[in-house]
């Protein structure tokens, strides 16, 4: 990865939200994809992509950008709901995954092969948002977490201005968000009562939350 | 010494070794194993966390939807879940798909157990044989040589290609970013391959990268969008409109002209590198065959791929289906999920409970009640456990039997049904590899045979998805364009209760979705996982589970260096897949070892 940011703008820019929407905070990065879409319509040489817990599958879509730009949820040991932005190389290190990661093709990887191949995007920028849980299968974004969506997007927004990208308000359809069932409000607003669903969590690999 | 029911011998006063987390799979698991004082594995233990039940997201949702939540399960089988979820709808409400959603299923299954069965091995599992540190020392010349004698069609395989891969993988290791080749065990003496073979395999390493980009495409096409492609219930949700022109909207020719290309690439990289490079890299380790464990005793398919629409029996799958039990390979037994008697989920030495102690729960009668707590001999504490206690509950995963039986499924289990069924395709190839090989009909039963039983399977896949296609295409021009059937789309044409059940094979074996609707919405519903089969614990009468049968008896050349267990462990393709994906900067170390 080049020391110094290209001087010339980026050609296609591919905006990307990982993590999985079933695990609470987790989805903190899909989500900031689907508001985004929501509210601002973007221009047609960027590409907003909910990547789920896709490892390889999200290879050429890297590899056709010329910046990327993710959110994620991210365990910076910070205080809950924190946002952290990390830029080019430091964006793999954060990536490392400690136990909680554990695809093992997970979206470092997914970085380090594109870079083996000599086609990772030069631009790299990552806005993290720091969970408050995770350990809640089938529970959505905690207050805190969902609170951050917003400000995360006014960092999105600046990023982006930066890489000659400029949102207007509005809204972008995309074939690459998710299935309107499982959108924040559907997924969240269909939950099934507790007394329904047991929700008890496995405190034992979450070192710390127990 | 214990001996299990199902022909093992389990001693576990030996040295511990705890593996955790076992890498380059999906999900959180974890390995414990015995070995005496000749490094030989004499009790093995696995466990790990799943998912806790899809009851807990789907209760009270629309059936309809059940696809696109268990899509989001796996970030590897997202399309097998969601073709097994919507199975299990459409029997339940007995809705009949057309012909061409049959075609188009099975073209979209087809490429997803090519896909994966390659990049399993190429990227998850290669690293357990193939050594990339050690190619840096290779030969360009010689690697070029050996290429032209295992596989003389291969055009990339002149000197400076191999020069130049040689020279981008040594920048790679310099940069200090090891990255991809980071926790491997390099010095082992459990590798041994030469380096020019090295250099090969960690060259088709690159090109599979390629591929597989390549090969998703089809789910583009056909699901709308890949990752998450859509999925519907009645058929599948692309509408075909075959003079039609343009990049967006209905299939038409152009682009079934891309699939047919895509399909060719499977079927060309299948013959010239993955079938060659399993048989080259085979070679050096024919020796090494152990990781039988159940594979030669009993094992389990329900079978997939169906000929005609709707249409689930045995005898109209081109991927069998099929029990054999205690080594009989001369009965194999059909497979019906719907028989409480059949398969049958226990929990004696899980962390659940039911109300009866000792009894089996069949899917449609299951329940997911957590009871976490550790045996008397557990070492450790609740949150931090230094060794389990294997004689009391120890996993997140449930021990699911068939009539009682502890089986493997997964590619080796489909290849076995279909060998003893005499299936004609899979025995050919059976028998010409082994032929190539010179190695006896045992020698399938092995943690070889496990990985060269996928690249058969995924050589024959490739042959199937040529073979759904032209009948897609003979059909269309027939003049019958129907995806899909939505007459019982409106839950008002549904019966006020219905239950069914979606079954597929996974790349990594068979897999099972169970659904009971209650007025309209799901009442129930309950996946049966192949890692669940694989990885299940003991059960009430002491069976161990596919894993823990495969460790039995290894010899380990260091055991604080557990690649021989991540070798047979890989073998399975294992998927525990539930896990989050947060990430950390303090995260250097993904796996301890540690030997007690």
């Amino acid at each position: 990865m080049p020391a110094t940011r290209p001087a010339s703008l980026p050609a296609s820019v591919l905006v990307l939200g990982i993590g999985n929407v079933l695990w609470a905070d987790e989805g903190f990065g899909v989500r900031c994809i689907e508001t985004l879409a929501e509210t601002f319509e973007v221009p047609p040489h960027v590409r907003l992509l909910d990547g789920g817990t896709q490892g390889l599958y999200l290879l050429p879509f890297l590899e056709q950008a010329d910046a990327l730009l993710v959110f994620d949820a991210i365990d910076y040991g910070l205080a809950p709901g924190t946002l952290k932005v990390v830029r080019d190389a430091d964006v793999p290190a954060f990536m490392g995954a400690k136990k909680m990661s554990l695809h093992q093709t997970g979206f470092q990887d997914v970085i380090a092969t594109a870079q083996l191949l000599g086609r990772c995007p030069p631009l790299l920028t990552l806005i993290g948002c720091q969970p408050v849980e995770l350990e809640d299968y089938g529970g959505g974004l905690r207050p805190a977490v969902a609170a951050a969506i917003a400000p995360a997007l006014e960092v999105a927004f600046r990023e982006l201005q930066d890489w000659g990208v400029t949102l207007v308000p509005g809204r972008s359809s995309s074939a690459d968000l998710a299935d309107p069932s499982i959108r924040r409000h559907a997924y969240e607003d269909g939950r099934p009562a507790e007394e329904l669903a047991c929700r008890v969590g496995d405190d034992r690999f979450f070192p710390g939350a127990g | 010494m214990t001996a299990t029911p199902n022909g093992f011998n389990l001693d576990n006063s030996g040295r511990r070794i705890v593996v955790d987390p076992v890498t380059r799979i999906e999900g959180h698991m974890r390995c414990e194993v015995n070995v005496d004082e000749n490094n030989y594995i004499r009790n093995a233990v696995s466990t790990g966390t799943m998912w806790r039940g899809l009851e807990v997201i789907l209760k009270g949702r629309d059936p309809r939807d059940a696809w696109a939540f268990t899509e989001r399960i796996c970030g590897v089988c997202t399309g097998t879940h969601a073709l097994t979820s919507v199975r299990a709808v459409e029997d339940a409400l007995a809705i009949k798909i057309p012909d061409n959603a049959n075609s188009i299923r099975n073209i979209m299954q087809l490429n997803l157990q090519i896909h994966d069965h390659i990049v399993h091995f190429y990227h998850l599992h290669a690293l357990d044989w193939v050594n990339p540190i050690n190619a840096l020392r290779a030969d360009p010349k010689a690697t070029s040589e050996l290429q032209q004698a295992v596989s003389p069609s291969h055009p990339l395989s002149s000197p400076g290609y191999f020069r130049d891969v040689q020279n981008r993988l040594k920048k790679f290791v310099e940069s200090g970013q090891l990255g991809l080749f980071k926790n491997g065990y390099w010095d082992n003496p459990a590798y041994l391959l030469p380096p020019e073979a090295d250099l090969m395999a960690t060259t088709h390493y690159l090109e599979a990268l390629d591929l597989q980009k390549e090969i998703v495409k089809v789910h583009t096409i056909f699901g709308g969008k890949n990752p998450h492609p859509n999925w519907l219930v009645g058929g599948v949700p692309c509408p075909i409109n075959i003079d039609g022109v343009g990049a967006v909207g209905a299939i038409n020719m152009e682009r079934l002209n891309m699939v047919s290309s895509i399909i060719d690439l499977c079927n060309t990289f299948n013959k010239n590198v993955y079938i060659p490079d399993v048989i080259a890299i085979g070679g050096f380790y024919k020796n090494w065959l152990y990781g039988g464990g159940l594979s030669g005793k009993s094992v389990l398919a329900y079978g997939d791929i169906p000929e005609h629409p709707n249409n689930f029996d045995a005898a109209q799958l081109h991927l069998p289906r099929g029990a054999i039990i205690n080594g009989n390979l001369n009965e194999v037994h059909d497979v019906d999920p719907r028989d409480p008697e059949q398969v049958q989920e226990f929990v004696d030495h899980s962390w659940y409970t039911y109300a009866e102690p000792g009894k089996g729960l069949h899917p449609w009668d299951g329940v997911t009640e957590p009871k976490y707590e550790l045996g008397p001999n557990a070492k450790g504490t609740r949150t931090n456990i230094l060794e389990l206690d294997e004689a009391a509950k120890y996993s997140w995963i449930k021990a699911p039997r068939w009539r009682g039986n502890a089986m493997e499924v997964g590619p080796l289990a489909r290849y076995v049904v279909g060998y003893a069924k005499g299936h004609e395709d899979i025995k050919n190839q059976v028998e010409g590899l082994l032929r190539t090989m010179n190695l006896p009909v045992t020698a399938l039963f092995s943690t070889l045979g496990r990985t060269a039983a996928r690249a058969l399977e995924s050589e024959y896949c490739g042959r199937l998805q040529k073979y759904f296609f032209d009948k897609l295409v003979t059909n269309i021009k027939n003049g019958d364009q129907s995806t899909a059937n939505v007459e019982k789309w409106d839950p008002k044409t549904w019966p006020k209760e219905a239950k069914g059940v979606g079954m597929t094979e996974a790349p990594r074996g068979a897999l099972g979705h169970w659904i009971r609707i209650k007025d309209g919405r799901i009442d129930n519903y309950q996946c049966v996982v192949p890692t669940t089969w694989n990885g299940s614990p003991r059960d009430t009468k002491g069976n161990i589970g596919a894993f823990e049968a495969s460790l039995m008896d290894t010899y380990m050349e260091r055991p604080d260096e557990p690649v021989e267990i991540l070798r047979t462990l890989h073998s399975f393709d294992p998927c525990l897949a539930c896990s989050t994906h947060v990430m950390s900067p303090d995260g250097d170390v993904l796996t301890t070892v540690k030997v007690r």
